[in-house]
């Protein structure tokens, strides 16, 4: 298991921890798989389906949800689904399927781009780039970025990257209007994607499956109504050291476990900390677990190889990220409960 | 512009743009906007717009950091020194 945080030594709250391990991310992984396909058995009981999808990225999370759902269902309740676009890494196919390939379950592949053309998802999104970066066009490719938190005592504040077609590359610090423009467009990717999801789930009568790890529950990495939309969230509670453990442990392949992890949402290759998280995720791990279970901070700074003042920069910006999207969590606001709803799935 | 105009001016925009008129929510003068929840990083840009049309000045990448922009005491020092003759940070 892939760990530099041995200074830590306290379990995660919730789950179990080796009894010989002082690694804070140690997981009985026998124990742990059989607690979420049991939560996997009883939630699709209780709703009626009869299996489950996963939208499958060829990324860490959705390999590991997919080898969950096989565990715990069976390769034929589980189907795939791989949804490219016309940004997609030219390797994206290649990675989800042969996760679908060594689990054995069904899948289909969904180009999404046509969805998305005529949604005017790039359209809008080239457009609010061109608020900050007029000679934007179609040949163009781009990625919004934020600068370090560990780097520097300034605001975090977005800009967009752009290659023009001649290789050249630039930065344009993003206005409040463009910089929501393309979140809201590129957003459509996320949203498209579950509405192909819930298709397949409809007619198959399955219950579609989350596959956001901690790091990105905890920290609103996700577009509300779009991935965040999942009728199961079974890996939601894990910090990601411990998802690429059980990924082993559950034989995901190799090449999926190795490869660094990418948004695959814009044009440009765009690492997850480039965009939101302030570090590797590595890192971010340790941040989290530290603030989490109120370590001291100069054990998490040597744990993570930062200093104290670094580790508190990087917990202030986990403060903010809640806060800023807790509402990314709650559900549609009433004015007074409808007492007769919301009680949850009965069991009968 | 006099300090408590300025004041003022930020407080103004403040809570009619963050807190839909519940100005009692503006934290204290040297409170972090940030950690009160009253901005976020979106808040944050249109906090720098407001700045530059406003009191027509400039805010660099440098000058981005929560001293200047992280409190109502912060920014009121900050637009002071950008119009006026104290230094700003950054």
């Amino acid at each position: 298991m892939t760990t530099a945080s041995q200074d830590l030594d306290e379990a995660v709250p919730g789950t179990q921890q080796a009894s010989v391990d002082s690694d804070p991310f140690a997981l009985d992984l026998d124990a742990e798989v059989a607690r979420i396909t049991t939560m996997l058995r009883d939630y699709l009981g209780r709703s009626r389906r009869k299996g489950a999808t996963v939208a499958l990225s060829g990324g860490i999370d959705s390999s590991v949800v997919a080898a969950l759902c096989v565990e715990a269902l069976g390769a034929k309740r589980v189907f795939g689904i791989h949804m490219p676009e016309r940004d997609s890494s030219e390797d994206t196919l290649g990675f989800s399927t042969m996760v679908s390939d060594a689990l054995g379950i069904d899948s289909v592949v969904e180009d999404i781009t046509p969805i998305l053309q005529a949604a005017g998802c790039y359209e809008r999104r080239d457009a609010a780039i061109r608020m900050v970066c007029p000679d934007y066009g179609p040949d163009h490719l781009s990625k919004i970025v934020l600068p370090s938190v560990v780097d520097s005592e300034s605001l975090r504040l977005y800009s967009v990257v752009v290659q023009a077609p001649d290789g050249t590359t630039t930065r344009h610090r993003l206005t409040t209007e463009s910089y929501l423009g393309i979140v809201a467009a590129t957003n459509f990717k996320q949203r498209a994607r579950r509405m192909v999801e819930y298709y397949h789930a409809d007619r198959l009568n399955y219950v579609v499956t989350g596959t956001p790890n901690r790091l990105e529950y905890d920290q609103g990495f996700f577009v509300k109504l779009g991935d965040g939309a999942a009728d199961v969230k079974p890996i939601a509670h894990l910090y990601k050291t411990q998802v690429y453990a059980l990924a082993e442990h559950l034989g995901v392949p190799e090449a999926i476990r190795t490869r660094p992890s990418t948004t695959d949402t814009y044009s440009l290759p765009q690492s997850q900390e480039e965009f939101y998280f302030s570090l590797p995720w590595n890192l971010m791990d340790i941040c989290l677990h530290g603030k989490n279970t109120g370590r001291p901070i100069e054990q998490v700074a040597a744990a993570a190889g930062l200093t104290p003042d670094q580790v508190q920069r990087v917990w202030g910006d986990i403060d903010q990220k809640r806060t800023t999207t807790a509402y990314l969590h709650l559900p549609p606001q009433l004015v007074e409960p409808v007492e007769e709803i919301g009680r949850g799935i009965g069991r009968g | 512009m006099e300090r408590d105009q300025i004041r003022e001016t930020l407080r103004d925009f403040m809570g009619d743009n963050y807190l839909f008129g519940d100005t009692d929510r503006l934290p204290a003068d040297e409170e972090s906007l940030l950690e009160k929840g009253v901005v976020d990083s979106t808040g944050i840009l249109e906090l720098i717009e407001f700045l530059e049309d406003r009191f027509g000045i400039e805010v660099a990448e440098s000058e981005t950091v929560f001293e200047n922009l992280g409190s109502i005491g912060g920014l009121t020092r900050f637009v002071l020194a950008k119009t006026g003759a104290t230094q700003p940070v950054g």
